[in-house]
């Protein structure tokens, strides 16, 4: 007989999910008991933002801080430029040999896979004080930490799109005993253009948000304008920087989104 | 109007069973077509014997025995997940069997090696369902990718690039589809049916031996479909192309194809040429 009653509105979670519940819970407290969370800090803490408030406004309008500041804005946006559009290009080849079963076999692809994941799991300040040892202070050893973080950010990512692309089309080149390269140029590559497209655009808005503070580490940019700042105690220059930095940052975001969709599009 | 055949309709009827069309799914037990013997015969393009596919514990068929004669037409038919789509992919070694063996174009496919397998898919050819274009690319770049099998490296990428031959080659080929004056459009820009007659291009201009077609119309209007079936037999026969189809269009299995496969419960419950059989003989594929 079959049963045509209303289903109960919540499943009773199995004992597995409960304890998975519990120890989520449990490893919350955990974390914020180890990262020194303290509500008596965060409900003393409004009386010195106001203090800082009142110390760091009116920002520092001053023409010639403007103008230098503006300067080494300029210098931030073309590390980020810089950095990213070379990391995206050097990702594309990258991603290929990180794509499974596309060209090469597991073993290329795992140990690609490793690589990257160890690029991304590096700050991209660490890598920048790296590439200050190895470069010297200013804005190349910038570009070389941007670079190589976009290449583990767009490196992984084009690859999960090259992977999760429709296999017709490979299917297609795949029967008339097409190449596995001739079939990554000819049918998975140009259907994954929308994607690498949209990542390429958002590592370039990461790039941005990065660049602003590699100058902490000497690594060129506006970051070590702000450094400055707070080590004087020249708190408005220092809100006029967060100022410039929050303007750049959202315009560039909504450069990026536009070009998004003038780009490709619906068709992601 | 069935389309008629050029060479092979004896050689046709010769091999298959003679047994009686099986209807209403009725087992084909030790008929002969269901038991090919090694023949090594230069007029069979495809010969399968004893093949069987599983995904994980799932068995989609097993002891699958058939041929198709050089020229000719095969229709394929059974119910949604029968394995048809599995089988035409078997074929082509695209996914690997269990069990048995196939012979493409007189080569062992499971024997076969990557590049023994490309070649022998160059003399291939498959048209799918969803068309399987490359939506950003423009028409003739589309149809030119059918070379890649014979034609490999970048040149061959793209239409801009392309030697003056193969463009000429890949216009041609548009235009027996009747596409010739789309061939600087994007293939995303493409009806369903102008999609389906440039992936028709596609699969013809390397003149293959071999076509596969897994459901080429069902994903057009009925029009569109017939319109498309019609036109794309017309090209293979007057090529003399050996077709292997499926269709869920009972009617087309009959009047496109020269002899009719039916796949039920993990077997081939029929093999007879297409002229032994009433509509009815099918139906009972689909219980």
């Amino acid at each position: 007989m079959t049963d045509t009653s209303l289903p109960a509105r919540f499943e009773r979670p199995s004992a597995l999910s409960f304890l998975g519940y519990a120890a989520g819970i449990l490893i919350f407290f955990w974390a914020l008991n180890g990262a020194g969370f303290s509500l008596e800090k965060v409900l003393s803490s409004p009386p010195r933002f106001a203090d800082f408030a009142a110390r760091a406004f009116p920002p520092n309008l001053d023409p010639k801080v403007l103008e230098r500041l503006g300067w080494k804005m300029v210098e931030t946006l073309q590390i980020a430029f810089a950095g990213a559009a070379i990391g995206v290009i050097l990702s594309l080849p990258v991603a290929l040999l990180a794509t499974r079963g596309l060209i090469f076999g597991s073993v290329i692809t795992t140990t690609t896979r490793t690589v990257l994941s160890f690029i991304r799991a590096v700050p991209d300040i660490a890598w920048a004080l790296v590439f200050v040892v190895a470069v010297g202070l200013g804005p190349f050893a910038g570009v070389l930490a941007i670079t190589i973080d976009t290449i583990g950010f767009c490196g992984r990512f084009f690859a999960d799109d090259m992977e999760a692309v429709d296999k017709g089309p490979a299917e297609g080149l795949t029967a008339t005993g097409a190449r596995r390269l001739d079939i990554a140029a000819c049918a998975t590559l140009p259907a994954s253009a929308p994607a690498f497209v949209s990542t390429s655009l958002y590592a370039f808005e990461k790039a941005v948000r990065s660049s602003t503070i590699l100058g902490l580490v000497g690594a060129g940019g506006i970051g070590i304008e702000l450094k400055v700042g707070f080590d004087l105690f020249d708190y408005p220059t220092a809100m006029t920087v967060i100022l410039m930095i929050a303007v750049v940052v959202i315009l560039i975001e909504a450069f990026s989104t536009w070009a998004r969709k003038s780009i490709i599009g619906e068709q992601r | 109007m069935r389309a008629t055949r050029n060479s092979t309709t004896s050689s046709v009827s010769d091999l298959r069973t003679d047994t009686p069309p099986l209807t209403l799914g009725a087992v084909q037990t030790g008929a002969p077509a269901s038991a090919p013997v090694s023949h090594g015969l230069p007029d069979h393009d495809v010969s399968a014997e004893g093949l069987t596919k599983s995904f994980g514990k799932t068995q989609i068929f097993s002891d699958v025995n058939f041929r198709l004669v050089r020229g000719e037409a095969v229709a394929l038919v059974g119910a949604n997940g029968t394995g048809k789509s599995t089988l035409l992919r078997c074929i082509l070694g695209l996914i690997p069997i269990d069990g048995g063996t196939v012979e493409l174009l007189g080569q062992d496919v499971s024997a076969a090696k990557a590049s023994q397998m490309r070649q022998l898919r160059s003399k291939t050819g498959l048209v799918a369902q969803k068309h399987n274009l490359v939506p950003r690319l423009t028409v003739l770049s589309n149809v030119l990718h059918g070379l890649l099998g014979q034609q490999s490296g970048p040149r061959y990428w793209s239409q801009s690039f392309a030697p003056q031959a193969a463009r000429d080659a890949a216009l041609a080929a548009l235009d027996k589809v009747g596409l010739a004056h789309l061939a600087g459009r994007r293939a995303d820009r493409l009806s369903g049916g102008q999609s389906q007659r440039v992936a028709i291009a596609r699969a013809l201009i390397a003149q293959p031996k071999l076509l596969i077609a897994d459901e080429p119309c069902a994903s057009l209007d009925p029009s569109a479909g017939e319109e498309i079936m019609s036109m794309f037999f017309d090209l293979v026969r007057s090529e003399g192309v050996t077709v292997v189809f499926t269709s869920h269009h009972i009617e087309h299995a009959l009047t496109y194809g020269d002899r009719v496969l039916g796949l039920a419960e993990g077997k081939l419950k029929l093999d007879a040429t297409a002229n032994s059989l009433a509509p009815s003989d099918l139906r009972g594929l689909y219980d």
